[in-house]
């Protein structure tokens, strides 16, 4: 292989992110030296098993996901304003709208939804750490290094240009030469398994390690869409991760699962993918729901209306996610019969759905609204999701969906769920728990500005979509003619691009703006919070709970707020804490798994091997290790909790 | 914790589980590529054997009667059993047209 086809070359798009990726690269290791940080960052952030930590970077990764995703998406929101445009050509296109659509759902959606939930379900459910905190660290590691790995296919190699859905036989080795699908079959393996790992985690966590008197049904709601979340992950991930390990063989050993000729399927590959597929558009939207739930019930300053339903319309969601995945590809051809019953299954989706909107509502009403961001994105949620999910039941229409699939209508309709439903409970869940998580607040003017750009940038972006859907304008096409009469509508589109743009920038320039001036949170309670993590000093000190609190009721920290004045801890009752001992090997054995990756996607099966040594390597010394952490002593945590309560 | 607590002189029902596996593993290898039966009979036996040695892993590596939780095993495995189902006689159903 020569230089020329290693690097990508030919693209000055390209050069510049090179020269932009090196300049960052030179700038971040200055920065760490230059400051002597690096033992710092080993010791407090590359080896901690602490769930807090690994969700605040979680979420950094997510936010610089988002800003990757996003720039994708400006790019091609800019070669669709105006027809016949030659800003990018159909190769750079395709490229750019796979990465677009795998980097938002795989490396942003999923890991801020992971960051919310490793840094709050275990301070809701009044726990230490979660259940196997070593096992935690390796999880976001294999999810970083694949996200890593994906990432750079677009300098080194190629990005893959098959869809983020990968279909065969155009993902094939018959139709996709290069190294580009290859990069999508190993890093999504890899942090596939991070995340199965993740699901095994929490799940246990949740069903184990609940504060004494918090029964199932006295769960927080957000704690209580993660459990049915892992559920959802436990069973859907391992088909991804055999159908992604068929199409690794398929591309790289030469076998015929997926392929035209040689007895192969290639449409089996659209079924298993969307087998998991489908549960994990619900392991997105889930967990939104959940902090949707939150967000409303604290600033409606009322306790979650008809909890009971809700609990039961997740459990029912999850259980039909598992039964409608054909209703993505109903004119594949399977006939009326399984179209029918397809259809019939999808569209019962919306009575759950509906019931959780209802019990939203009915908790809002009567309450004593306090309108901050995190609210506002929750209440801008219920009228675009539900635009979403109305277009959702046009869709699932198997007759009528012959005239929209595949086009600019099934656009609109996705991202008015995903980005009105996940976009919009990330945001919400960032600012409601921004002080829980760094110990200030969030801007909140610079919050309500992020959050009108967006949310008005967003409809303006999206809602022509669906008529040029129905004008005709098909998914995935990169340029158009001038007398197809669409331009007025992408022009219209790209602008409200630009305002989603512009509100993203407005946030980052939040974080910083509230990491240097932000009003820093003394109480640990700057919302008057329901649930235990308000009960924690902000940030938590590392044991997260001096003494294992009770529970008596839902909304737990409420009832405890009236009936004793807060979360009282006495001095006597204090214990020596059983902590977890940070650990290297998560990291350095996630860095084996990127060689041993990045080695299948070249065919370089040496590195490859040595990569996988090292896994095995790092598996049987954790086998053989002995440590079963340590105890923080009594004197230790009395100093801690003074240091942590100064000034409240 | 309780009865997973204690450790056993030597792990026996691992090395008897581990070897079983081996062996069945094989003998679904051996039935593909060189038995030379009829394919759907080739097809049988590894299901067959696949469903032996996955019972085999719950006893023999997860413990699964030393639980005190036994609700919720039986409802995982049920669960389990479900989707199952779903994922394999759902796709040869929805796949019939190709097939």
């Amino acid at each position: 292989m020569k230089w020329s086809e290693f690097f990508v070359t030919g693209e000055p798009l390209i050069y510049a992110a090179d020269v932009a990726i090196v300049l960052t690269m030179v700038g971040i290791v200055f920065v760490l030296t230059y400051f002597k940080k690096w033992k710092w960052l080993w010791n407090e952030w590359l080896t901690t098993v602490d769930h807090k930590k690994i969700g605040v970077m979680y979420i950094i990764c997510a936010v610089l996901m988002l800003f990757r995703g996003g720039v994708d998406a400006l790019l091609m929101r800019a070669q669709l304003t105006a027809p016949n445009m030659k800003f990018l050509d159909a190769q750079h296109y395709n490229e750019i709208f796979t990465t677009h659509g795998t980097i938002m759902i795989l490396f942003m959606a999923m890991p801020f939804i992971i960051g919310l939930m490793n840094i709050v379900v275990p301070l809701q459910i009044g726990a230490r750490d979660v259940a196997f905190p070593y096992l935690n660290a390796l999880s976001f590691w294999l999810f970083f290094f694949g996200a890593l790995l994906f990432n750079i296919s677009f300098v080194i190699g190629g990005s893959p240009d098959a869809g983020w859905t990968a279909y065969f036989p155009l993902a094939g080795n018959e139709f996709s030469h290069g190294v580009g699908n290859n990069y999508y079959a190993v890093a999504l393996q890899i942090s596939g398994i991070g995340t199965l790992m993740t699901g095994i985690n929490f799940l246990v966590t949740i069903l184990k390690m609940r504060a004494p008197g918090m029964t199932l049904m006295r769960m927080p709601m957000f704690t209580w869409t993660i459990l049915i979340t892992c559920v959802l992950i436990i069973f859907a991930f391992p088909v991804l991760t055999v159908a992604l390990a068929l199409m690794t063989f398929d591309r790289i050993f030469g076998t015929q699962f997926f392929t035209m000729a040689n007895g192969g399927m290639s449409m089996l590959w659209a079924n298993l993918f969307w087998i998991w597929g489908h549960p994990e558009v619900y392991i997105v939207i889930l967990p939104s729901f959940g902090i949707f739930s939150e967000v409303v019930s604290t600033f409606a300053q009322k306790r979650l209306f008809g909890y009971k339903a809700m609990v039961g319309s997740i459990v029912g969601i999850a259980f039909l996610s598992f039964i409608v995945w054909v209703h993505h590809f109903f004119t594949m051809g399977a006939g009326p019969a399984v179209n029918s019953a397809f259809s019939i299954t999808t569209m019962a989706i919306a009575i759950p759905t509906g019931v959780k909107i209802f019990n939203w509502l009915f908790t809002i009403r009567k309450g004593k609204i306090r309108f901050t961001t995190a609210m506002l994105w929750s209440l801008a949620f219920i009228p675009n999701f539900v635009i979403g999910g109305v277009t959702g039941v046009m869709l699932a229409m198997a007759a009528a969906d012959y005239q929209y699939h595949n086009s600019y209508f099934l656009i609109a309709h996705f991202h008015y769920v995903l980005i009105a439903g996940t976009v919009f409970a990330c945001f919400a869940g960032l600012h409601y728990w921004y002080p829980k998580m760094f110990g200030h607040i969030l801007n909140e003017r610079l919050g309500k500005w992020t959050f009108w750009l967006f949310m008005i940038g967003f409809n303006i972006c999206f809602f022509p979509m669906y008529f040029l859907g129905l004008m005709g304008m098909t998914r995935r096409m990169y340029t158009y003619s001038a007398d197809l009469g669409w331009t007025p509508l992408n022009v219209v589109a790209t602008v409200g691009a630009a305002l989603m743009g512009i509100g993203f920038i407005v946030l980052c320039y939040n974080i910083y703006y509230s990491a240097r001036y932000g009003e820093r949170d003394m109480t640990g309670d700057p919302w008057n919070g329901r649930t235990l993590e308000w009960a924690t000093a902000s940030p938590p000190v590392h044991y997260n709970f001096p003494v294992t609190p009770v529970v008596e009721d839902l909304d737990a920290y409420w009832v405890m707020k009236k009936k004793y004045g807060g979360f009282q801890v006495k001095e006597e009752d204090l214990k020596p804490i059983h902590m977890p001992s940070n650990s290297g090997r998560p990291f350095w054995m996630s860095v084996a798994f990127f060689v041993a990756g990045f080695g299948l996607v070249f065919k370089w099966f040496a590195l490859a091997i040595v990569g996988a040594l090292f896994i095995v390597l790092g598996l049987i010394l954790r086998s053989f290790e002995d440590d079963d952490g340590y105890y923080i002593p009594v004197d230790e945590i009395k100093r801690m909790e003074r240091a942590a309560r100064k000034g409240a | 914790m309780g009865a997973n607590d204690h450790h056993e002189s030597f792990p026996w029902k691992h090395i008897i589980g581990f070897l079983l596996s081996l062996v069945l593993t094989f003998a679904a290898l051996w039935a593909a590529l060189s038995s030379g039966l009829p394919l759907k009979t080739v097809i049988v036996i590894i299901v067959v054997f696949a469903v032996i040695q996955a019972s085999l892993q719950l006893f023999m590596f997860m413990h699964v009667t030393e639980s005190d939780s036994g609700r919720i095993q039986t409802f995982n495995m049920a669960y389990s059993f479900f989707i199952a189902v779903v994922v394999v006689a759902g796709s040869i159903w929805v796949m019939q047209f190709v097939l």
